[in-house]
């Protein structure tokens, strides 16, 4: 390990933390300009979080250590996450640790909690959200695994690392299963990020909503955290989809030369990824919550045809 | 069923609708109200006055001639009435007001109060002319008995007053397995205003305005009602021109409020581009009324007499064009909103009343049109100048979320080209003329169909032009029962969908 990729760790992880809300702002900013209104401008989100903790937060008289503590779990796996995924370069000291099914884990853990935060107040909305939550969540999960199963058959490994490495340096190569993994990839990215048209990000709806019936009762710093934390989901989601599917631009292990192009290549890929987004979600109505396992199923089912794909047409060349 | 089929009690009462006023005892309460129950005919409204110590309750039914009231003097150590819910359920939580607000009690049905809170005690009936107004209680506790489902599995889910959006104050009780709902029982009465105590004393003119701000969506239709009322019991006529803007004023609410609502139901399905289009549009027309009539929502412009301001060649040229693009961009957005397969995943069977439930419940106005109620004064009662337009009522049978959008759309189209005939026979001459005096005590009567339903204002005229009792109904009395029962066998993340589709109004129930 040396110095100058400790520093190029700690900036990536940094720039992950602060970049984080200008995604979800782009993302909104986007929304608007297809819906043809003005919008709030893409700075919104920091001026929320500004304005979040600088009020006092409020807590139910029954809240335990859980629901206070909930939030900054929530922020250190979502920034962990975020700053696991390789965006500007492969050969970091974290590197070694980031593996696919270590990433969902963080996920997971991270589901975990805020569903038992939502619990814990014991209003009928929190039960509500985290029961919702729970059902989109272990539909996801199947799906999201699959996903990275089809991209690590692939590679032969489950470390990110690897195949992005094994994606984006080796000779290129159009592998039909990933279109399938990608497409499986965005439906568990909608879902998991409570987007349209799973969930309504922008609701005030209590009885519709998933993941935001389940941070009602948070105010103030608590809310800023789980709102960034929600945005460092998204980017870390995004990012993925990104390493996974358009990793070319990535700068390779010890090559400084082409890290202004990663980071030129990592902005002009989120910019697109969020106008994406911004366009699905202007396109769909969100759907009844019953329909939710049909859409994860789909994706589960378009995983496995990823992977199978793989084994029947890939790997005989 | 003619008006000869009746007993001859009822003389006509003067004023533009075809109403009818009679004294019944509670025999023949009950009679006529079964009579014309069976005769297909339906409860409009039911409040209770006080003469110094002589109440009454006051009953108005809508039968084949038209408006019926009836009045039966409650007298006596048991201030009793017969019980009409078993005829039209609807009266059930009309029939509660009365108890909490002047103490007069129904031989039957429900007894738990209703628009009484905590604010003061069961004991205090604040419409009864003994009641200081200036009175103030200690808070108590509310103490409401929900009726509870029991089983295996069941929950409850409280809802509101306090709402994660800023909407209307109202709780809502939800039953639930998993996500289906059982039961859903509503508690209305948190906008409670005492807006029929403040009637009270105002001069004619002074009421005016305050039944523009009985429901804000709804102020050119509660202003048109109130106006016949007052018209009614001064005998004045109003110049055709003025009939003719009130017209004209009233379309334009309605289509203000049909936009916005198809906004909402786009917003309601996350199709967020949808909302953003038609609330461009109803700003549009916000726009125009506020530059041509001076008010965004024609708050206050039409008045006893006629109406406080006219519009020029010029004026009428602005409306035909924003109308015009209108009718455009509306035709465009009801392709996209057919043919959305996630949108008509969630409007259709979603919340369905279906036309018999309907019928028995007295569902009315838009949403009663959309489960096969087929009611609008404009159609069946038309007063000037809808007797010469020849409106064409929009009509549905499902009775789901979808048929109240079709509903919505087909109204528009039809309002643009009411609008449009207004502007071509808008008759010159004067807009308002003075109102005469009013004969004490007699009862007037103002029946318009608002874009919600039909709004009565029945005003009790008092001495030196003043209001002795003013009872203004809106049809969200009708439609709230209703609603608990529209959204049964649905799953709760399609309430806020269903009660919007049915939008109704807080504000004018609570009073």
């Amino acid at each position: 390990m040396s110095y100058p990729s400790l520093l190029l760790q700690l900036a990536q992880n940094a720039l992950v933390l602060l970049i984080a809300p200008l995604l979800l702002g782009w993302t909104s900013q986007c929304r608007a300009w297809m819906q043809n209104r003005s919008g709030a401008g893409v700075l919104q989100p920091y001026r929320n979080l500004n304005k979040l903790f600088h009020k006092d937060a409020v807590l139910a008289v029954n809240a335990s250590a859980l629901f206070r503590a909930t939030p900054y779990i929530l922020l250190a796996c979502m920034w962990l996450a975020a700053a696991l995924v390789p965006v500007l370069a492969t050969g970091l000291p974290l590197s070694p640790a980031v593996d696919v099914i270590a990433l969902v884990g963080i996920f997971a853990l991270a589901r975990v909690f805020i569903s038992l935060a939502a619990m814990d107040i014991g209003t009928a909305f929190g039960s509500l959200g985290a029961r919702r939550e729970m059902l989109v969540g272990f539909l996801a999960e199947p799906a999201l695994l699959m996903v990275l199963f089809t991209a690590s058959t692939i590679s032969g490994s489950t470390s990110l690392i690897t195949i992005v490495e094994t994606l984006a340096h080796k000779p290129f190569v159009l592998y039909p299963s990933m279109v399938f993994a990608a497409v499986a990839f965005i439906m568990v990215m909608l879902a998991e990020n409570a987007r349209i048209p799973v969930d309504n990000p922008a609701t005030h709806l209590e009885l519709t909503m998933i993941h935001e019936a389940m941070v009602l009762e948070y105010s103030a710093r608590h809310l800023a955290l789980v709102e960034w934390a929600g945005a460092l989901k998204l980017l870390a989601y995004t990012t993925i989809c990104i390493a996974l599917f358009v990793p070319w631009g990535i700068a390779e292990t010890g090559n400084w030369g082409a890290l202004p192009l990663a980071v030129a290549a990592l902005a002009l890929k989120l910019a697109g990824a969020g106008a994406g987004l911004a366009l699905l979600e202007t396109l769909s109505a969100k759907m009844r919550i019953f329909r939710v396992p049909e859409f994860m199923g789909t994706a589960f089912l378009l995983a496995v045809l990823g992977l199978l794909t793989h084994f029947l047409l890939e790997t005989a060349a | 069923m003619k008006l000869d089929d009746f007993p001859k009690i009822f003389s006509r009462l003067p004023g533009a609708m075809p109403a009818w006023h009679g004294a019944v005892n509670a025999e023949e309460l009950r009679s006529l109200c079964e009579q014309v129950m069976r005769g297909g005919g339906k409860l409009l409204a039911l409040w209770g006055g006080d003469e110094n110590g002589e109440y009454a309750l006051h009953v108005v039914l809508v039968a084949a001639p038209g408006l019926l009231a009836l009045t039966l003097p409650v007298s006596g150590k048991h201030t009793t009435f017969p019980d009409i819910s078993d005829l039209f359920p609807a009266a059930d939580r009309m029939q509660r007001t009365v108890s909490d607000m002047l103490g007069l009690h129904p031989t039957g049905g429900d007894h738990r109060k209703w628009l009484r809170h905590a604010a003061w005690p069961g004991g205090e009936h604040p419409l009864r002319k003994s009641f200081d107004i200036a009175a103030t209680f200690a808070a108590g506790e509310d103490g409401y008995p929900f009726i509870a489902v029991t089983g295996n599995g069941v929950h409850e889910i409280p809802v509101g007053p306090v709402h994660a959006g800023t909407i209307e104050p109202g709780h809502f009780r939800f039953s639930i397995v998993g996500e289906r709902v059982l039961r859903l029982e509503e508690r209305l009465g948190y906008k409670h205003k005492g807006i029929e105590k403040r009637f009270e004393g105002m001069t004619l003119e002074q009421g005016a305005r305050l039944a523009g701000r009985i429901s804000g969506d709804t102020t050119v239709g509660y202003a048109w009602a109130y106006a016949q009322a007052a018209e009614s019991v001064t005998g004045t006529v109003p110049p055709p021109r003025a009939l003719w803007l009130r017209a004209l004023f009233l379309e334009l609410e309605r289509l203000l409020n049909h936009l916005g609502d198809l906004g909402y139901l786009g917003n309601d399905v996350a199709l967020a581009f949808g909302f953003a289009q038609f609330w461009i549009l109803k700003e549009d027309l916000l726009r125009m009324n506020g530059e041509l009539f001076g008010h965004r929502y024609l708050m206050d412009r039409i008045v006893p007499g006629g109406v406080a301001v006219d519009v020029d060649s010029a004026g009428l040229a602005r409306i035909g064009e924003t109308l015009r693009h209108i009718e455009q961009n509306v035709a465009a957005l009801k392709d996209i909103y057919d043919e959305h397969a996630g949108a008509q995943d969630r409007f259709l069977t979603t919340g369905r009343v279906l036309p018999e439930l309907a019928a028995q419940l007295g569902l009315t106005g838009l949403a009663g049109r959309a489960s096969g109620q087929a009611w609008d004064a404009r159609e069946q009662f038309p007063c000037t100048p809808y007797d010469q337009l020849d409106v064409q009522m929009a009509t549905h049978r499902n009775g789901d979320v979808a048929a109240r959008v079709t509903v919505r759309f087909e109204e528009i189209a039809e309002s643009i080209r009411l609008v449009r005939l207004i502007l071509e026979r808008l008759p010159s001459g004067e807009i308002r003329c003075a109102l005469g005096d009013a004969a004490e005590s007699r009862l007037g009567m103002g029946w318009v169909e608002g874009w919600r339903g039909e709004i009565l204002v029945a005003l009790h005229a008092g001495e030196n032009n003043r209001i002795r009792r003013l009872h203004p109904h809106d049809p969200s009395w009708q439609n709230w029962p209703v609603l608990e029962h529209a959204i049964i066998g649905n799953i709760v993340p399609d309430f806020p969908l269903i009660n919007k589709s049915f939008n109704l109004s807080y504000s004018g129930v609570d009073l």
